[in-house]
């Protein structure tokens, strides 16, 4: 999965890192295992791109093995 | 200072009231008659929102004092419409979607109305630089130069 | 029945321009909002507001003004309960400075009495002590260490050392070898950008009645994009629970992202609580553009490599914005859209949020994304002028297209962009010859679009029509949308449907109006409410014949056996099972609930046609029209009148709009006078072409509309003042004496 710029210096300066997850909690969790300075963000709020259908804080967003997943800040709008 | 008690007539009907010396038409209007219609954007003349016509001149109620109101016909958005029968504007309006939040609209159908009395047959200009202190922030102002032409050709009409 | 099934694409009713519900209300000044209701026993609320930029407030003394005849409450930040949560309690001090006052216009205490006039005068008897404190209101200035420093230790994990400690957030997105990218480049511009602050500019001031009671229940009646969000905020900063707290959404006279929000409601409920009794406030013009949501404002550098023939090898842009005197994280989606409208083998942005003592920003219609999106094509188009391209082959060599890795990180789906720019360059207006003195200016803009947590609740009366329960306040017509998809599912006349907008108690949480959401979201949990009722009315039909439930389809408002084998029946339409439903089974209504997901992204192009008086460097625009992929455009006279009201708040942004503060902070603009808006006389007609590429995440192929439109024309209308004047502007808005100064500096 890939994670946006400023979360790479959390992740061993990775763009893109893999998880083993069928969901979008588990993805939250074993990122958050992998990479503990990830959780502050986590906590904020993320969303997540999965093969480009943006989805906000949804848990149980299946994810497929061949699925691509982005993760993105939790956004606001007007 | 004590209230002053004024004598006017306000779309049509007599009405009485009392006001303090200091206070604008628009808070009579709103807070002591209940015409809510009339709407407060700014307070200092600036957004129109508030249009009533005083003896058939276009004011902002905001700049008016209530006592100003004594001996005179005051025409508000409420007294547009005849029973069940909108004006044409009200109508065009409607039509031409020519609201999106609708709280500029009161005061642009009075100023409105109060052109198209003026001036039957206005230009896309003259309606533009007629409804220039009435400002609305959502449409654009297209459907509303539309709208106001609809309902002028169709009084012209009628 | 196939409910479930997406791609609907043949339609009676959506897309059609019936007369919106609310219209007739709105014509005749029946309509409710904010300010046009009391209460019996009602006091007015007043709010006292720091006269200074940043200070600390050593006492408030408020005896005097408890003392005076007619006042029954006097507050100050003492009274609203401890929040713990970081970003509640920046709303809770926000709407009561706690301790300092963060920029001029900042509430320090308020008032509830008996009448206007005594509300003032006890303002006037409360005693302030102010001790007054170095201040900085330019982003650039208060990222430099040694700046004054607005709010200290409120930074994030991932802000590097070396800032003042105004920084408060950082971001960075982006993909490809931008270095390489760069060194493939024939030409090179890199050049830096500043944005004003703007204001949403709602012609309805902020405003709310409260009513809190002895036994902690408590009512509000208040304008507003999100009663369940005011719900939430309001309850942590009072100290309540949700559930004693009813909010109630009056109409609301615009609102523009600038209503997401609270700023006198939780003070009007402490007033309320204080004084036993109810409490309007209403907020003047002038505290609606000191004290409430501006947008950010900004400082922008792009870089952007291009080959000779327009394909561009590397972009780059590092933005800086304030959100104001609390943490803002806007910067997070124009770091996101600033390049989404191209497909760039190597993109990089990098964003940071200082903070500066200026008021709170709230949202304003695509938040972050306007002020990039400007920056980004301001340096295309200056690329395109050095390189003698024509700008919009160039943004079609370059657009983003299905497959597009974005800017942001996602692969894009079905978009627009491409057929919106094909639709601009075959316009007429893009041919049409220009007059001496005239120029043209184009750009693109790009809004994501919101999905989110929805709520709704749909009824089937006896009678045969249909009432529609939803919890998202109507910003622009979004009653008539919801009717008419609900119209189009259940195979009945649009005015035989009614919808309305619940308070708090009487749906589900619903996120507020926002990130052109409603029409995409409620709409979507309108049809699967749609598709449960009529789940149920097949049940009651075929329990009426006696036939399976599997054995009955629904087919234009009506219940009909499913094929030969299931019976022969005559249909029963909805109105006939309705009239029944009593005696079968009981009301019927249908629901859905769901955190909406697949939102479609949503592009623009608007095309200007200006002129610059080289006297007094007035801008007059004299053409201008809009194209966007609105996907499916359920009532087109609404999409249409968003593109328009869009594009005429960025006209206003580009050429008068702009907070504008004095050496010692404080603002200088704070009215309709000063702060101009565009007004009839400024425009022409703004022409619309709407296109419909079906999202394929909602079943009617609806994307969001409203907030795409504002971001093309900053860089429209700079591109054309730039051509217009042979001069590269670079900062907003390009008001007369800016424009004045640009061209007498090139001589």
């Amino acid at each position: 999965m890939l994670l946006w710029g400023s979360l790479r210096s959390f992740a061993d300066g990775r763009a893109e890192v893999e998880v083993e997850a069928s969901t979008f909690k588990e993805v939250l969790d074993r990122l958050a295992e992998a990479y503990p300075g990830l959780r502050p963000q986590i906590a904020r709020g993320v969303s997540m791109a999965l093969d480009g259908r943006v989805y906000r804080e949804a848990w149980f967003a299946p994810i497929k093995p061949d699925s691509e997943v982005v993760l993105m800040p939790y956004m606001q709008g007007g | 200072m004590s209230n002053i008690h004024v004598t006017t007539s306000i779309n049509g009907d007599p009405v009485e009231f009392v006001c303090a010396p200091d206070e604008p038409l628009l808070d009579v209007l709103r807070n002591r008659l209940g015409l809510t219609g009339v709407k407060e954007g700014c307070g200092t003349g600036d957004c129109g929102a508030c249009s009533v016509l005083v003896d058939g001149r276009l004011v902002c109620s905001c700049l008016v004092l209530g006592v100003e109101a004594e001996g005179a016909e005051i025409s508000t958005v409420e007294g547009m419409a005849e029973a069940e029968t909108l004006h044409p504007l009200q109508q065009a309006f409607i039509d031409h979607a020519a609201l999106q939040c609708g709280v500029c609209t009161p005061g642009i159908l009075v100023a409105a109305k109060a052109l198209l009395a003026k001036n039957p047959d206005p230009t896309d200009e003259e309606v533009r630089f007629w409804l220039a202190g009435n400002l609305c922030r959502c449409t654009g102002y297209d459907k509303i130069v539309r709208a106001v032409q609809d309902a002028a050709a169709q009084m012209r009409s009628a | 029945m196939a409910l479930d099934s997406n791609g609907k694409r043949v339609f009676k009713v959506v897309g059609t321009r019936p007369a919106r519900p609310d219209g007739v209300d709105k014509v005749t000044g029946r309509a409710l909002y904010g300010a046009d209701v009391s209460a019996p026993g009602m006091l007015v609320g007043r709010i006292l507001r720091s006269p200074h930029a940043h200070a600390r407030i050593v006492s408030i003394d408020t005896s005097a003004a408890e003392a005076m005849q007619g006042v029954k409450a006097v507050i100050t930040s003492r009274d609203f309960a401890v929040v713990e949560d970081a970003s509640t309690r920046d709303v809770q001090v926000n709407c009561m400075a706690d301790g300092k006052a963060l920029y001029d216009g900042h509430a320090v205490a308020a008032v509830a009495a008996t009448s206007a006039a005594v509300a003032k005068a006890a303002l006037k008897a409360i005693k302030v002590i102010y001790e007054v404190l170095p201040h900085v209101t330019d982003v650039d200035a208060a990222m430099k260490a040694g700046s004054p420093v607005v709010q200290a230790s409120r930074a994030v994990e991932n802000v590097p050392k070396g800032f003042s400690e105004n920084v408060t957030h950082h971001c960075e997105f982006g993909h490809g070898d931008v270095a390489a990218g760069f060194a493939k480049a024939d030409k090179i511009v890199s050049r830096s950008f500043k944005t004003a602050a703007t204001h949403q500019g709602y012609i309805e001031p902020h405003a709310c009645l409260a009513s809190m009671t002895s036994d902690g229940k408590a009512d509000l009646w208040c304008c507003t994009q999100g009663q369940f969000n005011v719900r939430s905020l309001c309850a942590s900063i009072m100290g309540m629970e949700a559930s004693q707290l009813r909010v109630t959404a009056s109409e609301i006279g615009g609102g523009f992202g600038g209503k997401t929000t609270v700023f006198i409601e939780p003070v009007a409920l402490a007033l309320s609580k204080k004084a036993g009794r109810p409490v309007k406030v209403v907020m003047t013009r002038d505290e609606v553009f000191k004290a409430t949501g501006p947008t950010v404002s900004t400082s922008i550098d792009v870089k952007i490599g291009m080959t000779k023939d327009g394909r561009i090898t590397a972009a780059e842009a590092h933005m800086r914005y304030s959100g104001g005197a609390f943490p803002c994280g806007t910067v997070d989606m124009g770091a996101m859209a600033g390049f989404a409208a191209y497909d760039l083998p190597a993109v990089r942005t990098y964003g940071w949020n200082a903070l500066t003592n200026r008021p709170k920003e709230a949202a304003y219609r695509a938040p972050g994304a306007p002020q990039a999106i400007y920056a980004v094509e301001s340096v295309v188009d200056e690329l395109c002028q050095v390189l003698k391209l024509d700008p919009l082959d160039v943004r079609l060599l370059n657009a983003a297209r299905k497959g597009t890795q974005s800017s942001y990180g996602p692969v894009f789906d079905d978009i627009g962009l491409v057929a919106t720019l094909e639709a601009a360059k075959a316009h007429p207006h893009y041919h049409a010859p220009l007059g001496a003195g005239q120029a043209r200016g184009l750009s693109c803009g790009f809004w994501f679009n919101f999905g989110g947590n929805t709520c709704v609740s749909l009824n089937v009366n006896t009678d045969g029509t249909v009432g529609v329960t939803e919890g998202n306040p109507d910003i622009g017509g979004s009653r008539a949308s919801i009717s008419l998809m609900a119209a189009e599912e259940l195979g009945i006349p649009y005015d035989r449907i009614r919808t309305i907008i619940a308070d708090t108690a009487s749906l589900g949480h619903n996120d507020v109006t926002d990130g052109s959401r409603v029409t995409f979201s409620v709409g979507l949990a309108t049809i699967k409410a749609a598709q449960d009722a009529i789940r149920k009315m097949c049940g009651r039909a075929a329990k009426i014949w006696g036939i399976d439930e599997e054995a009955v389809e629904w087919i234009d408002g009506a219940a009909v056996p499913a094929g030969p084998n299931a019976g022969k029946f005559p249909p029963m339409s909805l109105a006939e099972i309705a009239a029944v439903s009593f005696q079968t089974g009981g009301p019927i209504a249908g629901h859905h609930e769901f955190n909406a997901d697949g939102a479609g992204v949503s592009f623009g192009v608007h095309l200007v046609d200006l002129e610059v008086d080289k006297e007094t460097g007035a801008t007059k625009i004299l053409r201008y029209t809009v194209f966007q992929d609105a996907g499916k455009a359920v009532h087109p006279a609404y999409v249409e009148g968003q593109m328009q009201g869009g594009a005429v708040q960025g006209i206003g942004w580009a050429l008068n709009e702009e907070y504008i503060y004095g050496a010692d902070g404080r603002l200088q603009n704070a009215g309709f006078l000063d702060y101009r808006v565009p007004v009839a006389s400024d425009l022409p007609m703004i022409d619309t072409v709407i296109l419909e590429i079906p999202n394929p995440g909602h079943p009617y192929g609806v994307r969001g509309v409203g907030e795409t439109p504002i971001v093309p024309p900053l860089a429209a209308i700079s591109n054309g003042v730039s051509r217009a004047t042979g001069v590269r502007m670079s900062e907003l808005p390009m008001s007369p004496p800016r424009v004045l100064k640009a061209i007498m500096a090139r001589g």
